[in-house]
């Protein structure tokens, strides 16, 4: 009974699939796999803490330079002695300072001008980051603008070379050698103040 | 000779590489399934607060992650705990000791502090003053992107 149909099945021998590319593709896929896996980045605010306090005090800064925000336990501000919302705070920052002396109750420059954080030991966490946020972003807003012109705001040049849409561009361009010019010329100086020790 | 000649002519020596896609796409399978990221059993609920002005660590070998927040389970359930990696502190003065020794190892530690944004300042402050006491003073506040992208 061997019918046509089976013989003609004998004569095919032969016809495979070639396998071997099939590893290959797999490796690809793999490799893939094992590059693109980025294991969700930790992203967050940055800080230095203030090393520990030895004997000697700390360095005095002038009252015109210090941008006092106190945050007390049910969330409210007080910014340089007076109620403030929190939604003014980026540019009452920006304002003390981009001051440059201008004003005798703002800084003097931006090296010199200090913001300070003091919260209340009941202030919720929460509140406390928008506060910190929405410091650093008036400094991110005034690097953006150095990023974007190569210019200080008051015109100095930072030694961009070029100029970036912002300055997150300019970050990610660094190298880690490489120093970030743009603190350089305008730092940041935010003090997260001493909680008081026993009342 | 002879015998030689035969044994290298007759078969070809190959061996089959049709299984060989099948071993590493197991590998492949195994790989995605697995990638569980080492989630630290965390006793604590964190969530994180949201904010804008972010930075990424890149390196994630110079993170060493404070969990602090409300405790998820236990007969203390609800009250405020402290975890660094998988166990609880229990006697917040340990910290210096344990963020010390960590510091030894890695000079340019960040300690990545991931509080939930319904902590109080009191018990970060404190461990803020800790962080101080060992020296380790670079430090993150973990916080998420504010109104994350709708993919």
């Amino acid at each position: 009974m061997a019918g046509l149909l089976e013989q003609r099945r004998e004569d095919r021998e032969g016809g495979e699939i070639p396998t071997a590319g099939m590893a290959d593709i797999a490796f690809l896929l793999l490799i893939f796999f094992l590059v693109t896996t980025t294991i969700n980045v930790d992203t967050g605010i940055g800080m230095t803490l203030p090393p520990k306090l030895q004997d000697q005090q700390p360095p005095p800064v002038k009252d015109r330079n210090m941008f006092k925000i106190l945050v007390n336990a049910q969330g409210e501000l007080l910014v340089e002695e007076e109620q403030a919302n929190i939604n003014q705070l980026r540019d009452r920052v920006k304002k003390h300072v981009t001051n440059y002396g201008n004003e005798p109750d703002l800084s003097e420059s931006p090296s010199d001008a200090v913001i300070s954080i003091k919260t209340d030991a009941q202030t919720p966490y929460d509140t406390y980051i928008k506060v910190l946020d929405e410091v650093w972003m008036a400094y991110r807003e005034i690097w953006d603008q150095i990023a974007r012109t190569g210019q200080t705001p008051r015109g100095e040049s930072v030694g961009l070379g070029k100029t970036y849409s912002s300055y997150r561009e300019y970050y990610n361009s660094l190298e880690p050698s490489d120093d970030n010019v743009i603190r350089d010329a305008f730092g940041a100086q935010i003090s997260i103040a001493e909680p008081d020790t026993g009342d | 000779m002879a015998r030689f000649q035969r044994s290298s002519s007759d078969t070809e020596p190959e061996f089959t590489t049709a299984s060989l896609p099948d071993i590493v796409f197991m590998l492949l399978i195994f790989f995605m399934v697995s990638t569980v990221l080492r989630e630290q059993n965390i006793q604590v609920r964190t969530q994180l607060p949201q904010a804008e002005a972010l930075t990424k660590i890149d390196q994630k070998r110079l993170i060493s992650k404070i969990h602090i927040g409300p405790l998820k389970q236990g007969k203390n359930k609800g009250n405020t705990a402290i975890q660094i990696e998988d166990a609880l502190i229990e006697n917040r003065k340990t910290i210096r000791n344990i963020m010390y020794n960590k510091l030894q190892e890695q000079p340019k530690l960040i300690a990545s502090l991931k509080v939930d944004k319904e902590s109080e300042m009191e018990i970060i402050n404190e461990v803020q003053q800790e962080l101080r006491e060992a020296g380790a003073l670079r430090i993150n506040y973990s916080s998420n992107r504010e109104n994350p992208p709708q993919r």
